[in-house]
C-alpha cells in the first residue's frame, strides 16, 4: 500500500453545500464518509479521484431518531453508534448484529452506515496495489480488458461485501438520495446493480443521506456471516432473512438476501415464498427454502475459502439463519 | 531449584519496556534526518524474463527525482550463505519472480519516487515460468541459476545412518505417509526499513531493521567494495523479525549505495506487499516418511526411519541449503530412532525466496513425524503420550545422526500437558466433534556453526564500569522484541549483584559492539548469555580483589548483592558497588572486561554434520483441544496446553511471552496461513503472482482469535546454558501444527495430512472414503549416492565411510567435544563444559 495520491479536499458544513460542490466537481470527485473503504483503495490506486468531498462536517446526517413508523438513521452514523443504538437494537437486532460483525472496533468507529452500503465491490484480483495489478495486466474493473475471475465473461464479477446491505434489503429499508436537483427515496434493494463495476444505481451527483428502517411490528430478522476469522474479515457469505408472522406464528411475508456470492445482495424470492403460509418453525418449509435459495449461491474463486465448500456452506448458513427466525423473540 | 538468585528467574520489567509502551522506541522507520531523500524500488511485474533494456530517462526528468539506479550499479553478487552468492541488489540481466527489484528511484519524497517508478521503461523477454517443484524437477532449461546440483534443482542431500533398508525389512510393520506443509511468512508488524547516511567523516552508516547486523555489515562491504571498518551497521530495534530480517537485503544495499552517491541521508520503508516479496519464510515442503516398528509388550519401538523432503525454495538460495539440511537434522532428537535415512531436495521456482522462519526447516518434518506417530499409536492401540514418554531420547546421549543431546525435560513437558489437559480422562473419550491432540518437539539453542566458516567467537560482550557504579554492556546481539537486551543485563546484574536498571545496554551496532552473529537460530540467550557471564565474572574478580584488600577479607567470602559487596559471614561489613568500582579502578586503572562464547565442537564429522548440532536442545509438548462441526468441517480451538523445557527461565514473564507468541504463530500456520501464488490462464497471461500480499487477505489470527493458553515452564537446567538456560523463542511453535491435526482426528476421525488444517479440508476428508485429505504421492527423485555414516552404537566415529576428503579441515582450537567413546556407553559421560564453569564463589547463598 502506498501513500495517498494528491487530491483536493472539500469540507462542506451543510448538505446543500455538499450537493452543490459534488455537482460542480463532476465525476472526478468522490464522496468520503469514514474513509475506511475509499482511502485504502486510493492508496492502492484503485480509485484516484482528484477531488474528495468529506461529509464528516455536514450537519444533520448523523444519528438515530424515531420517524413515523420506524427509525431514521443518518448516513454518517458510525457503525459503532449503529451497533450500540438501543433503538436499533430493540427494533431490528439483526441490523445491530450485522454492524457488530463488520471489520474491527477502530474501523467501526470510523466507518459509517452510508459508507458500508456504498462499499466498493471486492475481489482478490482487484483489492491489490497498483504494481500487483500491473503484474496481471490489470482487470476489467479498471485499466484492463479481462475479468480474471471468469475470463470468458463480458462483465466484472467483483463481490458485494457489505454486511448491513443484505439486512436492510431483507427488512425492506429505504434510503434517501439528495442531489442539487432534488431528493428521492427508494428501497435499499434498488440501490444495487448486478455488476462489479457499476454496482450502485446512485447517480454520481447524489449523496446518500438517510436510511429508513420500517416499523418492526410482527417482523423478525436474522443475519449469518461466514468468514475465516471471528475477529474481522469481510463476509465470504452473508445470509439475511426477515419474516412477518401472524399471531399464530405463521409466516405472512418473508424476504431472504444473500451477499458475498454475487455483485449485489441477491434476493432469494422463490425461497422466501416457500416459507409463506407455514409456521416459522416448519422444518419442511425451511428445508425447501434452503434448497431454493442455495441454488442462487454461485460463488466464484475471488474471495477467501475453497469454492465447493463455500457453495455447500450456503445451505448450512441458510438453514441457520432461517432456524434463528423461529427462535427469535418478538 | 538451584541457588538463590536476585535477578535470574525474577519477573522483572523488561529493560526496553518503558520505551515501547510509551511509544519512544525509535524503529527504523521513525528515523529522520535533515535533507533526507526517499527511495522506492521498481519491482519486476513478470515472473521470469531476461532484461533487454531499461530506459529511465523519463523518470530522471521528473522534478524531485535525484537519481535512478539499476543493476549496472551493482555488479557484485551477495547472499547470506557463502555457497549461495546468487543475489544482486538490483537485477542485472534477469528477473526471477514478480517482486524482484529492477531499479531504484531516489527522490525528495516518497510520493515522487513512487510516481517516477511508473516512468521507467523496462523491456523484458519472457522466459519459461518455473512455477512449482513439479516444473523445477521436469524443466531443466532455462535454469533460474547457473549453479546448483542440476537444472532447477538447487541442492540434494542424501545421508544414511545405518542400514535403514534392513531396519524396515526386519520391522513388524512399516508405516508410510506423505504430508504437505504449505509455505507461510513471518508477518512482522514492522515492515522493513533502512536509513543510510554518511557520517561527518564520510563513513557509511546504515541503520536498519535487521536481525543480523554482522552479516549485513559483511555484505555491504563486499557489494559496495568498501573496507568493513569504514561501514557502520546499526540494528534498530525490530518490530518483530521471526527470521524475516536475517538475510542481508537488496533494499539495504541499494539504500546504502544511494547515500554514497547522493551524499544525502536516504531512507526506504517497505510496503506490506514488499515484505511479502522479501519473504524468506517457511518453505513449502512435500515429504514422505517411512517408519518401521517392532511390536513390544508396552507398544512398539521404531526400528528405523526414512524421510524424504522436497522444498520449494523460490527464486534464490537464501538460507536454503541450511533449510534443506534442517528438514532432516532434528527428526532424531525427540524419540529413539536407531537407524535413520534422510533425503532432501530443494528446487528453484519463480517466487519470492524462502528461508528461515521461526523453527527453520524443522516444523515441516516435525508435523509429519508427530502425525505419523499418532497414526501408528492409534493403529497399534498405544496411548500416544505414554509412547512418547517411553521412547524419549535420554539425556546425555547421541542420536543416530550424531547430535549430542545434553539435558532434556521432554518427559516432564509431556507429563505437564497430560496432567493439565486431563488427557488420561478425556483423550478418545470426548463426544463426537470434540477432540484432543498431542505433539512434541525439540529445537536448537543456537547453531553449532556460524554462517561463514571461521574459528572466532559467536558472541562477544564487553563491559565498562564507571566509578558512579554504572555498568555499560556492549554486545552485537540484536533486540528484535524477543528480550535479548533483557537477558544481557540480567546475566550481568546477577553476577555483579546490581540492579538491571543500573546497566546501560548498547547492542547491535558494528562500530560500538563486539560481534554477535545475530538474532537467529535461537542462539542469543545461550551464546550471548555465556559471554555476558564471562565478562561479568572477570569484572567481579577485579572488584573482589580490590574489596578484599580493603576489607582484609578472603575473596571467597565476598558476596555481590543489592548493589553492595559484603562479607557473607557478616553482611554489615562491606562497601557499596560504586565504592567497589572506585577501589578497583584505583588499583587496576580504567575498568573494562570482555567475555566471549564459542559452541562446543559437535561429535559428528561428515559433510552436512554442521547443520543440527547445538550446545543444548529445548523440548516442548502441547495438547490442543478442538471442536469440529461434523457437518461443515468448521474448526475451533478453545484451549491449548503447552509445556516448554527452557532449562532455566532468565525472566519467566518474558519466557511465557515467547511461549505464547510461538503458540499464536503456530496456530496461525496450523489453521490458516498460506503464502500462495496464482497463475492466470496460460493462453491469456504468463502472470505468476502472490495471491494476496496483504495483512487482510493473508489470513493470520488476531488477538481475539486466540484460545486460552495454559503454559508450563519446565526448568531442566543445561550445563551449557547461562544459569542453565536454553532457548524459548522458537521451540514451542513446533508441536502446535501436528497437535491440531491429531486433535481433529480425535474429534471426527479424519486425517488432514496437510498444513494448514482448514474447514474445507476437514469437510473433504469427512466426505472421502479414505477419511483423509492430503497429498497422494511423493515424486521420484534421482538421489545422489548417500553418505554412509554408521550410528554411534554401530561402531561409527562420526565420519562417513565413503566420503572423499573435504577441503575444510577440522577446526583447530575449538572447545573439545565430549569424548565419543564415553558417550557411546550408556553411562553418564564426563562432560567438558563449553564455557568457563559458572563460579559458585561469592554468590549469595
Amino acid at each position: 500500500m502506498m501513500r495517498l495520491p494528491r487530491f483536493r479536499y472539500f469540507a462542506p458544513r451543510a448538505l446543500d453545500e455538499a450537493a452543490r460542490i459534488l455537482a460542480g466537481e463532476g465525476p472526478e470527485a468522490a464522496l468520503v464518509a469514514g474513509g475506511t473503504d475509499l482511502f485504502p483503495n486510493m492508496k492502492r490506486r484503485q480509485q484516484t479521484p482528484t477531488r474528495v468531498i468529506g461529509l464528516r462536517g455536514v450537519s444533520g446526517i448523523r444519528g438515530v431518531r424515531a420517524a413515523e413508523r420506524g427509525l431514521a438513521i443518518g448516513a454518517m452514523t458510525s457503525l459503532t453508534d449503529l451497533e450500540r443504538s438501543a433503538e436499533v437494537r430493540a427494533a431490528w437486532p439483526a441490523l445491530s448484529r450485522a454492524a457488530s460483525l463488520i471489520s474491527t472496533p477502530p474501523l467501526r468507529n470510523m466507518g459509517t452506515l452510508g459508507g458500508n452500503l456504498c462499499l466498493d465491490t471486492r475481489c482478490n484480483y482487484w483489492d491489490q496495489n497498483y504494481e500487483w495489478r500491473k503484474g496481471i495486466d490489470f482487470c476489467l474493473k479498471k485499466d484492463g480488458q479481462v475479468c480474471w475471475v471468469a475470463p470468458g465473461s463480458p462483465r466484472c464479477w467483483a463481490v458485494a461485501s457489505s454486511d448491513t446491505a443484505p439486512v436492510l434489503c431483507a427488512i425492506g429499508a429505504e434510503i434517501t438520495l439528495v442531489s442539487k436537483n432534488g431528493t428521492r427515496v427508494q428501497k435499499v434493494e434498488q440501490l444495487f446493480h448486478d455488476d462489479g463495476i457499476a454496482y450502485l444505481t446512485k447517480r454520481p451527483d447524489e449523496i446518500l443521506t438517510e436510511i429508513r428502517l420500517p416499523d418492526p411490528t410482527g417482523w423478525r430478522a436474522s443475519y449469518w456471516k461466514l468468514r475465516r476469522r471471528g475477529s474481522f474479515d469481510f463476509p465470504v457469505l452473508g445470509v439475511a432473512a426477515a419474516a412477518r408472522l401472524d399471531e399464530s406464528g405463521v409466516v405472512k411475508e418473508a424476504r431472504i438476501f444473500l451477499t458475498g456470492v454475487g455483485s449485489r445482495p441477491h434476493a432469494a424470492d422463490a425461497a422466501a415464498e416457500k416459507l409463506v403460509g407455514h409456521p416459522i418453525d416448519d422444518a419442511r418449509a425451511i428445508a425447501e427454502a434452503v434448497d431454493a435459495a442455495a441454488r442462487l449461491a454461485k460463488p466464484l474463486d475471488n474471495t477467501d475459502f475453497m469454492l465447493g465448500w463455500r457453495k455447500e456452506m450456503a445451505r448450512h448458513y441458510l438453514a441457520g439463519a432461517l432456524s434463528e427466525l423461529a427462535r427469535a423473540q418478538l | 531449584m538451584a541457588e538463590k538468585r536476585n535477578v535470574i528467574g525474577k519477573p522483572l520489567r523488561r529493560v526496553d519496556g518503558r520505551a515501547k509502551v510509551t511509544g519512544q522506541t525509535r524503529f527504523a522507520d521513525d528515523l529522520a534526518m535533515p535533507g533526507m531523500l526517499f527511495m522506492k524500488l521498481l519491482r519486476s511485474t513478470v515472473p521470469h524474463a531476461r532484461i533487454l533494456g531499461i530506459d529511465a530517462a523519463r523518470a530522471e526528468a521528473l522534478p524531485g527525482v535525484k537519481r535512478v539506479l539499476t543493476g549496472a550499479d551493482f555488479p557484485i553478487p551477495f547472499g547470506i550463505l557463502p555457497v549461495s552468492q546468487d543475489e544482486h541488489a538490483l537485477c542485472t540481466d534477469r528477473v526471477r519472480f514478480v517482486g524482484d527489484p529492477v531499479a531504484a528511484v531516489i527522490a525528495v519524497d516518497e510520493l515522487t519516487a513512487f510516481e517516477a517508478l511508473d516512468l521507467i521503461d523496462v523491456r523484458y523477454q519472457p522466459l519459461t515460468t518455473i512455477a512449482d517443484p513439479d516444473d523445477a524437477l521436469t524443466i531443466s532449461e532455462p535454469r533460474l541459476h547457473d549453479y546448483g546440483d542440476e537444472g532447477n534443482v538447487h541442492k540434494k542431500v542424501a545421508l544414511d545412518f545405518g542400514d535403514v533398508d534392513q531396519a524396515l525389512a526386519s520391522a513388524d510393520e512399516v508405516f508410510e505417509d506423505v504430508f504437505f506443509f504449505q509455505g507461510n511468512t513471518h508477518l512482522p508488524i514492522e515492515q522493513h526499513a533502512t536509513l543510510a547516511y554518511l557520517d561527518p567523516d564520510g563513513k557509511l552508516v546504515v541503520a536498519s531493521s535487521t536481525q543480523t547486523p554482522h552479516y549485513l555489515h559483511r555484505s555491504l562491504s563486499k557489494v559496495l567494495s568498501l573496507p568493513a571498518q569504514h561501514v557502520r551497521v546499526i540494528a534498530t530495534p525490530n518490530g518483530g523479525g521471526f527470521g524475516g530480517k536475517s538475510d542481508p537485503f537488496n533494499h539495504e544495499i541499494v539504500c546504502a549505495k544511494a547515500a554514497l552517491l547522493t551524499g544525502k541521508p536516504v531512507k526506504i520503508a517497505l510496503t506490506r506487499e514488499e515484505v511479502f516479496y522479501c519473504h524468506r519464510g517457511r518453505h513449502p515442503v512435500l515429504m514422505k516418511i517411512r517408519t518401521g516398528v517392532q511390536k513390544t509388550e508396552q507398544g512398539f519401538k521404531i526400528t528405523g526411519q526414512e524421510l524424504q523432503t522436497l522444498l520449494d525454495g523460490g527464486a534464490y538460495g537464501s538460507y536454503g541449503v541450511a533449510s534443506t539440511f534442517y528438514t532432516g537434522a532434528l527428526q532424531t532428537v525427540t524419540y529413539q530412532i536407531p537407524r535413520y535415512r534422510f533425503r532432501g531436495c530443494r528446487v528453484f521456482t519463480c517466487k519470492p525466496p524462502c528461508g528461515p522462519k521461526r523453527g527453520h526447516g524443522t516444523p515441516q518434518p516435525r508435523f509429519g513425524l508427530e502425525v505419523q506417530i499418532d497414526k501408528i499409536c492409534h493403529k497399534l492401540g498405544v496411548d500416544p503420550a505414554a509412547w512418547r514418554i517411553a521412547n524419549a531420547v535420554p539425556p546425555e546421549s547421541l542420536t543416530a545422526n550424531w547430535l549430542k543431546v545434553n539435558s532434556t525435560g521432554l518427559i516432564q513437558c509431556i507429563e505437564a500437558v497430560v496432567r493439565g489437559s486431563g488427557w488420561n480422562e478425556r483423550y478418545r473419550k470426548l463426544p463426537e466433534g470434540r477432540g484432543l491432540g498431542l505433539a512434541c518437539s525439540s529445537y536448537l539453542c543456537g547453531a553449532g556453526l556460524p554462517i561463514y566458516w571461521n574459528e572466532l567467537p559467536h558472541s562477544g560482550v564487553q563491559l565498562q564500569l564507571d566509578r558512579s557504579g554504572r555498568v555499560a554492556a556492549f554486545c552485537g546481539a540484536t533486540e528484535i522484541g524477543q528480550g535479548s537486551d533483557n537477558v544481557l543485563v540480567a546475566c550481568i546484574a546477577e553476577v555483579l549483584g546490581i540492579d538491571p536498571f543500573d546497566i546501560r545496554c548498547v547492542t547491535g551496532d558494528t562500530d560500538l559492539t563486539p560481534v554477535d552473529l545475530g538474532s537467529y537460530s535461537s542462539r542469543v540467550t545461550l551464546m550471548m548469555g555465556n559471554a555476558a557471564i564471562e565478562a561479568a565474572e572477570r569484572a567481579r574478580a577485579l572488584l573482589a580483589d580490590a574489596v578484599a584488600r580493603k576489607l582484609e577479607l578472603p575473596k571467597a567470602r565476598l558476596v555481590f548483592a543489592e548493589r553492595r559487596v559484603f562479607d557473607g559471614e557478616n553482611p554489615d561489613v562491606g562497601v557499596s558497588f560504586a565504592e567497589a568500582v572506585r577501589l578497583a579502578e584505583a588499583i587496576h586503572g580504567t575498568l573494562g572486561t570482555t567475555g566471549s562464547y564459542r559452541p562446543p565442537k559437535s561429535p559428528g564429522d561428515y559433510k552436512g554434520a554442521g547443520v543440527g548440532p547445538s550446545p543444548a536442545y529445548s523440548f516442548s509438548a502441547a495438547v490442543v483441544e478442538v471442536e469440529v462441526d461434523p457437518k461443515t468441517g468448521w474448526l475451533k480451538v478453545p484451549k491449548i496446553w503447552v509445556a516448554h523445557d527452557l532449562g532455566r527461565a532468565i525472566n519467566p514473564v518474558l519466557a511465557r511471552g515467547q511461549v505464547e507468541g510461538s503458540v499464536y504463530m503456530g496456530l496461525g500456520e496450523a489453521l490458516m496461513e498460506e503464502q500462495e501464488y496464482r497463475r492466470l490462464p496460460p493462453k491469456l497471461s504468463g502472470a505468476n503472482v502472490h495471491k494476496f500480499p496483504s495483512l487482510l487477505e493473508y489470513k493470520s489470527p488476531g488477538t481475539l482469535d486466540m484460545p486460552e493458553i495454559e503454559t508450563y515452564l519446565i526448568e531442566e537446567p543445561d550445563s551449557n546454558g547461562p544459569f542453565g538456560a536454553k532457548e524459548v523463542g522458537q521451540g514451542p511453535l513446533l508441536p502446535i501444527m501436528p497437535a491440531v491435526a491429531n486433535a481433529v482426528f480425535d474429534a471426527v476421525g479424519v486425517r488432514v495430512d496437510e498444513v494448514p488444517v482448514t474447514p474445507e479440508k476437514i469437510a473433504k476428508a469427512l466426505g472421502a472414503k479414505s477419511r483423509r485429505f492430503g497429498p497422494a504421492k511423493f515424486p521420484e527423485i534421482a538421489w545422489p549416492e548417500p553418505l554412509e555414516v554408521p550410528p554411534p552404537w554401530e561402531g561409527g566415529d562420526g565420519r562417513a565411510k565413503n566420503e572423499r576428503p573435504r577441503k575444510r579441515d577440522r577446526v583447530k582450537g575449538a572447545v573439545i567435544a565430549p569424548p565419543v567413546e564415553e558417550l557411546r556407553q550408556s553411562g553418564a559421560p564426563e562432560r567438558e563444559p563449553a564455557v568457563p564453569a559458572l563460579k559458585k564463589e561469592g554468590r549469595p547463598s
